[in-house]
């Protein structure tokens, strides 16, 4: 194992967020704060509790997810986007490191931002509604194997992308849609069956379920399945950039 | 026999879209030379620098560096290598010293001040170590990219173009750093276009083109066999015809008896020997003349002459 080049990577990584300490973390905290103002205050105002919790206090996993997903993909795939775009990887290909190298500090790195940025909203959220929460380990577990899952994706599309306009469609486009549509600020169950049998294939319902389940004590997907679905997704990613590495996919040529 | 710190046997690259930028390649560098590859654009130096240092993937054949397959035993072969790419590529954001430690431990070593002191000071970078990298000029930025090839005490070191829109000034600064890794033990690569670089530092060349390797030759053999002075004398008094006494040198006379040719194969100081020792013959036998103009053909030309040959 070659340790120093993770902790050089990672710490170069980390090094790169805090630099923009000040937008890594004024953007999720003003976005948060204006969601529980609008979701929480203005709108949850007028809603009954959900599951048994307040509205307000219902939206804060989904919220954490919706951070979580987007921050987790955008950064992984930055990290390894910029050194492709700029030339400088050519240093990281010649290095004598493995896959599994690479992965700890990129992804480790973009991983450690956003568990980082999950704590920050669960203050801020704590400022806007006195939450109590039921599994605090299991809260811990879901933060770090979705934020490491989804900067792994992120690290995938960094490959995969070919120009900036793509890192930032993905989030954009497809993952906020997802998250939106996930059972971020309702439960599935206000849905009609249908879409509530539609909304099933959407892997973001499975994540903010979990996540609230550890939470609350309860959601609407059983939490086992839950975490099955988030390491399914975890090892899709895996499987992903196993072969990147093994076919020098967009890194050898 | 020298020791050999690459082998490189039957190395082919065929590029995804057909392109064969390589074709069955076997070469072997010397431990402690330096060894210049020439050739002209697209003849295949970058893909063969980039194959033995992990960039570009080979189609076939093996590469040995410093004892270590660079497929099987990739950790221990790219410790040995540090490489100084043709484009400018740094992190602008970070400090040169900040990069530098970086390029370290990517390289599986420990954190060493003093060896990376050392390297900037070597490089006359020192008082640069806490500037970001954006703020520097391109020479700068090229010795930063040599400073972090040589962060991990490498033996064997690539040099991609390393003079390619250097200033003269530091590229006679970079070759004396050149001169002064060598004396340290530090295998040096280089690729150049400018033939005057290998001509000044290389201790052998070899030419590539089109992907195949088509000489491999110590640099003074090289200019024995193929290097060329010609010498042009303008006589005072046009002569008929040639006197015996000159006819132990290679040497014509023009149709109008004006002027002497002589060519000369072999290096300069042989050359000039013969060229002295004629004009010393001249005068002892009282053939004046008006001027002399020698000329001594450089790698350019035995290079083009190489490279067009071939591609005929």
């Amino acid at each position: 194992m070659n340790w120093h080049a993770i902790r050089v990577i990672y710490a170069h990584e980390l090094g790169r967020s805090i630099r923009t300490l000040f937008q890594s973390l004024a953007t999720p905290v003003i976005s948060t704060s204006l969601y529980f103002i609008v979701f929480g205050s203005a709108i949850g105002s007028q809603m009954g509790d959900v599951g048994g919790v307040s509205y307000g206090a219902f939206i804060i996993p989904g919220l954490v997810m919706l951070t979580l997903l987007t921050e987790s993909t955008s950064n992984a795939s930055f990290g390894i986007y910029l050194p492709r775009f700029t030339g400088t990887i050519y240093e990281v290909l010649s290095a004598p490191v493995s896959v599994l190298e690479v992965l700890a500090g990129y992804v480790g790195a973009a991983a450690t931002k956003s568990v980082v940025l999950g704590c920050v909203i669960l203050a801020t959220a704590r400022l806007f509604v006195p939450y109590e929460i039921v599994h605090p380990w299991a809260t811990a577990g879901f933060l770090v194997l979705i934020s490491v899952t989804f900067s792994l994706f992120g690290f995938v599309l960094g490959v995969w992308a070919d120009g900036f306009e793509k890192l930032q469609a993905v989030p954009m486009l497809i993952l906020s849609p997802l998250a939106f549509l996930g059972g971020t600020f309702y439960s599935i169950k206000m849905l009609p069956e249908a879409w509530q049998t539609v909304t099933l294939f959407n892997p973001v319902v499975y994540l903010v379920n979990g996540f609230r389940w550890a939470f609350y004590g309860q959601a609407d997907v059983n939490v086992w399945i839950s975490l099955g679905m988030t390491l399914v997704f975890l090892a899709v990613c895996l499987a992903i950039v196993a072969w990147i590495f093994k076919t020098g996919y967009r890194l050898r040529t | 026999m020298a020791d050999s710190i690459i082998q490189i046997e039957k190395l082919d690259k065929t590029y995804k879209g057909g392109h064969q930028a390589l074709k069955n390649v076997d070469l072997e560098i010397k431990r402690g030379e330096i060894f210049a590859l020439l050739g002209p654009n697209g003849a295949g130096k970058t893909t063969l620098i980039g194959i033995i240092c992990g960039l570009v993937r080979p189609t076939s054949g093996t590469v040995i560096a410093d004892g270590h397959d660079i497929a099987k035993d990739f950790r221990k072969a790219r410790s040995a290598i540090g490489l100084v790419p043709q484009e400018l590529a740094t992190d602008m954001f970070t400090t040169v010293w900040a990069t530098i430690e970086f390029s370290r431990g990517l390289f599986g070593k420990a954190p060493n001040k003093k060896h990376l002191e050392k390297v900037l000071r070597d490089l006359s970078l020192w008082d640069k170590k806490d500037n970001k990298i954006a703020t520097l000029s391109g020479g700068m930025k090229r010795r930063v990219l040599i400073a972090k090839a040589l962060a991990h005490e490498p033996t064997i070191l690539f040099l991609d173009e390393p003079t390619a829109g250097v200033d003269v000034e530091l590229r006679r600064e970079m070759w004396e750093m050149v001169r002064r890794l060598r004396e340290s033990g530090v295998t040096i690569i280089l690729t150049t276009h400018y033939i005057e670089e290998a001509e000044e530092m290389a201790d052998r060349i070899g030419v590539i083109n089109k992907g195949e390797i088509i000489l491999v030759e110590d640099k003074h053999d090289l200019m024995r066999k193929l290097g060329q002075t010609q010498v042009t004398i303008v006589l005072k008094e046009p002569l008929t015809s040639l006197p015996h006494q000159l006819l132990t040198w290679p040497v014509t006379l023009s149709e109008d008896g004006t002027t002497l040719h002589l060519a000369l194969k072999g290096e300069s100081d042989d050359t000039e020997a013969d060229a002295t020792g004629l004009i010393k013959a001249l005068a002892a036998l009282n053939i004046d003349f008006k001027s002399v103009d020698m000329s001594r053909s450089s790698l350019e030309d035995i290079f083009v002459s190489l490279v067009a040959g071939d591609n005929q």
